[in-house]
């Protein structure tokens, strides 16, 4: 499969849930609290493609589609897409832009400074989203920065599970597949780790390990 | 947005409600000869009302909103859920037992009910919890009307409202995400304050079954949820009731939840809200804007702490 083929449409497809709001929003299809179903569906949506992003690392490597990765990017850019625009719902039409206001909810609504630290860290990775960055910190500190995206996605569904009123049982559908995305790299990491300890060298004596002995 | 209010004309002239909705009791009641004779004071429109000095001519909310965006979380938890799950609610027969700490418990038919008192038309603020509110045009009359009609023993203090608890007509009566049934309370001079009242209409009709039918309490200065919804008894205690949401999150929500900008909710303000239609949120008034009616129930008492 040849990305340049999948992009495009893949691109279209990313903007779709912002056009069903925009359309909502001028037909005026989105119920009695517009304003309430924008600000959380473009949350639900940098959620979603979050964990679609996530998703992307190990489809590819039990599918054995190599291209995948190369939509990862566009993929996480949108979230970042979504994110802002749904950060700026909330400085928009809950607070106006009301600065004292805003830096008062972060600081005492644990849901809101989440969801803040959150978008903190999702900026530098939209920063650093291009060959140049990549070059410019080298492969290996790239991907450690980058790895802060498990945090971020942690931050996300508790920022969301903080927000309902009783029935949590949506934020829990989010944090279960955010499990499964970061149970599986994990599993991975046990993994290797036992492969390298069990790894031998050719020209070396077979020592496995190295026993240690605890005197009491 | 802007929302004119209509002049001259009744709500329930702009917007009948459709028979259609009400079709089965229709049939129900029109099998048997016996019971024509019902049909008029069940299914005519209640209004338009006496009109009360007690109301407000704020812009109504429109009842597509009023009966669309709505919290009955035993038929769902989105705002859109309880108006297509409501309509399974069984309406008849429906009584209302009053009993607890009386002299001589009573159990009323909600015909009866519905000839106690002529219905006044209270157009109240509504305000949500969860920082949004509405303007509704109730038919109700005093919930000390109804109270009335029991002798409560000298030890009352408190009244609790208990909801119904259908467990074939509601869908999450199922999970434990609340304890059901769904009660709320109030002390008793708050029970018996002018401003509380029974709803039985909205915007000169029956209320329709999301809004709680077919009679629901309404508490005006108090956030949304203490106003309880399809109530099926209502009891005399001395001490003070145990509410369903004091059960699932004793610090969020207090027993008297009263509307009150400085007093937020653990997780969000509620110096704000945000009017049904609105563009942008508005300052919440203290007690809803009921404050002169109302905060003398309340003196003396530290509002932070009886929350």
């Amino acid at each position: 499969m040849n990305p340049a083929l999948i992009k495009p449409p893949l691109f279209l497809a990313g903007l779709l849930p912002l056009a069903y709001y925009a359309w909502g929003a001028q037909t005026d299809t989105l119920g009695a609290n517009p304003i309430e179903a924008v600000t959380r569906g473009l949350g639900d949506w940098a959620l979603n493609f979050l964990l679609i992003t996530l998703a992307v690392t190990p489809l590819r490597r039990y599918s054995g589609w190599t291209w995948l990765g190369r939509l990862r990017r566009m993929l996480g850019l949108f979230v970042f897409f979504y994110a802002t625009l749904h950060l700026t719902t909330y400085l928009w039409f809950d607070q106006f832009f009301d600065w004292p206001a805003i830096a008062g909810d972060i600081l005492k609504r644990p849901f809101i400074t989440v969801g803040m630290v959150g978008f903190a860290l999702l900026v530098p990775l939209a920063a650093t989203s291009n060959a140049f960055a990549i070059r410019r910190l080298g492969g290996r500190r790239w991907q450690e920065l980058h790895r802060s995206v498990y945090a971020i996605g942690l931050l996300a569904v508790l920022h969301y599970s903080w927000m309902v009123k009783a029935d949590v049982s949506r934020p829990l559908l989010y944090a279960l597949v955010l499990g499964v995305l970061l149970g599986l790299r994990a599993w991975w990491r046990v993994q290797e780790r036992t492969r390298q300890l069990a790894a031998t060298f050719p020209g070396k004596p077979q020592r496995r390990t190295i026993p240690i002995v605890v005197r009491k | 947005m802007l929302i004119r209010r209509p002049d001259d004309i009744a709500p329930s002239d702009i917007t009948p409600r459709p028979l259609f909705e009400r079709r089965r009791e229709f049939l129900r009641l029109s099998a048997g000869a016996a019971l024509a004779a019902v049909l008029p004071t069940t299914h005519a429109a209640l209004g338009p009302g006496r009109p009360s000095a007690y109301s407000t001519s704020e812009a109504l909310t429109p009842l597509k909103h009023v009966a669309g965006y709505n919290n009955f979380t035993e038929f769902g938890f989105d705002k859109d859920d309880p108006a297509r799950a409501a309509q399974a609610l069984r309406l008849r027969p429906w009584t209302v037992t009053i009993d607890g700490l009386v002299r001589q418990p009573k159990t009323l038919d909600i015909e009866d009910i519905l000839k106690l008192a002529p219905l006044e038309e209270r157009i109240y603020r509504l305000r949500c919890v969860e920082g949004w509110s509405m303007v509704i045009p109730w038919l109700g009359f005093p919930v000390s009307t109804l109270l009335k009609q029991v002798e409560p023993l000298g030890s009352a203090k408190y009244v609790e409202f208990i909801t119904a608890a259908q467990a074939d007509t509601m869908p999450t009566l199922r999970s434990r995400v609340l304890d059901w049934p769904y009660t709320e309370g109030l002390r008793l001079d708050e029970a018996m304050h002018p401003l509380t009242i029974m709803a039985l209409g909205l915007y000169g009709d029956v209320l329709p079954n999301q809004n709680g039918a077919p009679m629901r309490l309404v508490v005006p200065w108090k956030y949304g949820f203490k106003s309880g919804k399809s109530i099926v008894r209502i009891r005399f205690t001395d001490n003070e009731p145990h509410t369903t949401w004091m059960k699932t999150s004793p610090d969020e929500y207090g027993f008297y939840s009263n509307v009150n900008p400085e007093v937020d909710h653990r997780r969000w303000s509620q110096a704000n809200e945000r009017r049904i239609g609105d563009f942008f949120k508005r300052k919440t008034l203290m007690f809803n804007g009921y404050a002169d009616q109302v905060g003398q129930l309340y003196s003396g008492m530290d509002l932070r702490k009886y929350f």
